[in-house]
């Protein structure tokens, strides 16, 4: 396996360890195999674009990352060390935030309560303060959504990209250095797009490891260092987005087959 | 919300309640009660030739009957709120009651003898704990064995009214501890007209503390604040409401055979107009109000609270953000639980025994309460405030019935009717708002 990993990186980043590696994941629902043996890897700094067509699997190998869904076997190794993640609380310790493709928002509360639920600013008499953190989310989402102004009301009373804008907000409040972005701009304006590109370059230039699931493959190619492919749950291929075409990887989305310029995965079409 | 521009015309009322930033449906229900208590004391009146509810022995008597049910509706709003229910209360506070009768009547005395000072605190907190430990480990099925709260409870339901059945083979246990009985109410159970007096200055005061300390909050930050006014009118109408309630306890005087026995007991001449003692907050009015403080503390201004309406408005994003949801759930069933023991102590006090009937169909009562109060089967939606208004609706509309002579048939039949139609209400007013 360890061999697997070193060839996958022929760039100056095969020194580095990677941020996040998983080995060999897999997940069953019933009788479907959800996620098959998947194997990627991510670097600080780095982003990966996770394509698929509905239903490859996407959103539950990085569920798994997230500490949502518990794999059934397979192993994560976060900076070249095995982790242990079986729940959310684990993996945001580990420094990994997660933009779900639900959101998970808890629709009837505030944009403050969601963007802190779970991590709560304290009075020093230990009730919540609300006024402490209404004013941080202020902060937040001025630079992610300038329009916001909704604070008081409760996010189901928010518009689909306003929502989403709060979702963004509390992945990336709480420096995070691995971030997981299933189809973060879905719902988003061009303009609030933009914002989000800018947002990846930003994080993307202080070191943290981008997972990004976007099915706009321009924009997985604008933004994207690598792209990693799953097709029925199992991993495609992977290829840097300099060494392959649009059209290739559309081929690897839709056919499941692995151009040249890629690293082939155990899902890629036998040749 | 008050930095909106407001470019069309709106109504006076529609800025009041914007200035004020109360809710319509806190306004609403304060309405609904003004209209029972009304309707009722002019149908005694014309129909009776007395209208015998808006008088301080009746709204006294009110405030007592209210409290058990008020007790246990604000621990029901977390659980409702969280998509769960607790059919199991009214059997879970008979059997609660059994026990605290057996450990003061049988088993306390034996060690401690008869009257012993100590017994009425150790019976209190073996009740509390004991509830707290039937509700935690129904909690524990309901959370981590994953089976549905409705089944569980419906269980408990059964099984805890026949378990208080077992407990004294049907038998009713009594006399209760005359300390315990006191916290059930009644002429001695009172803190009387200068207790009164102290604890509703007390609560102005901690009225004037909340605005002030919030309004210093918002300042702080430079968040957008009431109008003075607002302020002002909140500040004035919550202190009279205290005030008024202090006025209306302490009118109702002791019955003039309690005056007769308490004087003679202590020597006291009785001159001619004879003496005018008054009751003022009864134990159990002041427990249920502590009770409401603090439940409401708990889901508005802590972290558990916080996770009891993220958990309800949508458990698989709480799950997410980190929140031990089956921990949580576990939690507010031995928090019910509590409450329930709490609710057991005012209800066997006022009988001064406890009987197997004790608690019969309190758990409709409790859910009613939470539900005319706003709390959502949907998840998510309740206040406590809300929750102890129902209370007092359901326990008006009972206690008035009685007054102008409905029979019980009838009240079963009106009481089944006003839920329905509140939750109709209530559908309605979100319907709108939304
Ligand atoms: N909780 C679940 N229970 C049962 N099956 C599930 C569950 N979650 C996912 N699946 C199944 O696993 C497979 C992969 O789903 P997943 O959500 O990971 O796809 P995806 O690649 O994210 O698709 P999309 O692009 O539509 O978001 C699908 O066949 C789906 O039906
Ligand atoms: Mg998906």
């Amino acid at each position: 396996m360890d061999n697997a990993v070193a060839s996958n990186n022929t760039n100056a980043e095969s020194a580095a360890t990677p941020l996040v590696a998983m080995k060999d994941i897999s997940i069953s629902f019933g009788g479907i195999h959800a996620v098959d043996k998947a194997s990627c890897e991510l670097y600080p700094g780095e982003v990966v674009g996770l394509l698929g067509h509905n239903g490859a699997g996407k959103s539950t190998l990085i569920k798994i990352l997230s500490g949502a869904y518990t794999r059934d076997s397979g192993s994560i190794y976060v900076d070249g060390e095995e982790a242990t993640i079986t729940n959310p609380r684990q993996a945001k310790e580990y420094g990994i935030e997660t933009i779900y493709q639900t959101l998970a928002l808890a629709d009837n509360v505030d944009a403050a309560a969601n963007l802190y639920l779970g991590r709560e600013i304290l009075t020093r008499w230990g009730t919540l303060d609300d006024a402490a953190m209404e004013a941080e989310t202020r902060k937040v989402m001025n630079r992610l959504n300038p329009n916001f102004t909704r604070f008081k009301d409760p996010v189901k009373q928010l518009s689909g990209g306003q929502r989403q804008s709060v979702a963004i907000a509390r992945a990336i409040h709480f420096n995070a250095r691995i971030l997981i972005m299933d189809e973060p701009t879905a719902a988003l304006g061009p303009a609030e797009t933009e914002q989000v590109g800018q947002l990846i370059h930003q994080l993307k230039g202080d070191g943290i490891g981008i997972f990004l699931i976007s099915h706009d493959i321009h924009d997985v190619f604008d933004l994207a260092d690598r792209v990693v492919v799953m097709k029925n749950g199992a991993v495609v291929g992977s290829a840097k987005t300099q060494d392959v075409t649009k059209d290739e990887v559309l081929g690897m989305i839709i056919l499941g087959k692995c151009p040249p310029g890629a690293i082939r995965g155990p899902g890629a079409l036998a040749e | 919300m008050s930095e909106q521009k407001n470019d069309y015309k709106e109504s006076v009322f529609v800025r009041f309640l914007r200035a004020t930033e109360i809710d319509t449906r806190l306004l609403g229900m304060i309405g609904a009660l003004i209209l029972i208590w009304l309707g009722f004391h002019f149908y005694g009146h014309f129909v009776n030739g007395y209208g015998a509810f808006l008088t301080p022995r009746n709204l006294w008597n009110l405030s007592v009957q209210t409290s058990s049910i008020a007790v246990m509706a604000t621990g029901m709003v977390l659980v409702i709120v969280t998509r769960h229910i607790d059919l199991s209360v009214g059997s879970l506070l008979g059997f609660t009651a059994m026990i605290m009768g057996v450990v003061q009547v049988w088993v306390l005395p034996q060690f401690l003898g008869l009257g012993h000072p100590a017994i009425w605190i150790i019976t209190v907190c073996v009740g509390v704990a004991f509830g707290a430990l039937i509700g935690a480990f129904q909690g524990f099925l309901i959370a981590y064995l994953s089976i549905p709260a409705f089944i569980v409870t419906l269980g408990g339901l059964l099984i805890w009214r026949g378990a208080s059945y077992l407990v004294a083979r049907g038998e009713t246990i009594s006399p209760v501890d005359q300390t315990f009985s006191l916290i059930g109410g009644g002429p001695y159970g009172t803190i009387g007209a200068t207790g009164s007096w102290i604890l509703g200055i007390v609560l102005c005061v901690a009225i004037l503390f909340m605005l002030v300390s919030g309004r210093r909050q918002r300042l702080r930050f430079g968040f957008p604040t009431r109008p003075m006014w607002a302020e002002l009118l909140i500040g004035g109408v919550g202190m009279a409401f205290v005030l008024g309630a202090v006025m209306v306890m302490n009118a109702y005087p002791w019955p003039k055979g309690i005056i007769k026995r308490y004087a003679a007991e202590n020597n006291i001449e009785i001159p001619d107009g004879g003496i005018f003692i008054s009751h003022g907050f009864a134990f159990p009015i002041l427990i249920a109000i502590a009770v409401g403080i603090a439940m409401t503390f708990l889901a508005t201004r802590t972290r558990f609270g916080r996770y009891v309406f993220a958990i309800g408005g949508n458990p698989e994003a709480a799950e997410l953000a980190g929140i031990n949801t089956k921990k949580m759930t576990m939690l507010i069933f031995a928090l019910m639980g509590a409450l329930t023991g709490i609710a057991a102590v005012i209800a066997s006090a006022r009988l001064k025994s406890a009987t197997l009937a004790l608690g019969q169909f309190d758990e409709l009562y409790v859910i009613a309460a939470a539900v005319i109060g706003g709390t959502s089967f949907a998840g998510g939606i309740g206040t406590i405030y809300g929750a102890i208004l129902g209370a007092l609706v359901m326990q008006s509309l009972q206690s008035g019935m009685v007054l102008i002579g409905f029979d019980s048939a009838i009240q079963q039949m009106v009481v089944g009717g006003v839920l329905v139609l509140a939750v109709f209400l209530d559908n309605l007013y979100r319907r709108n708002s939304a």
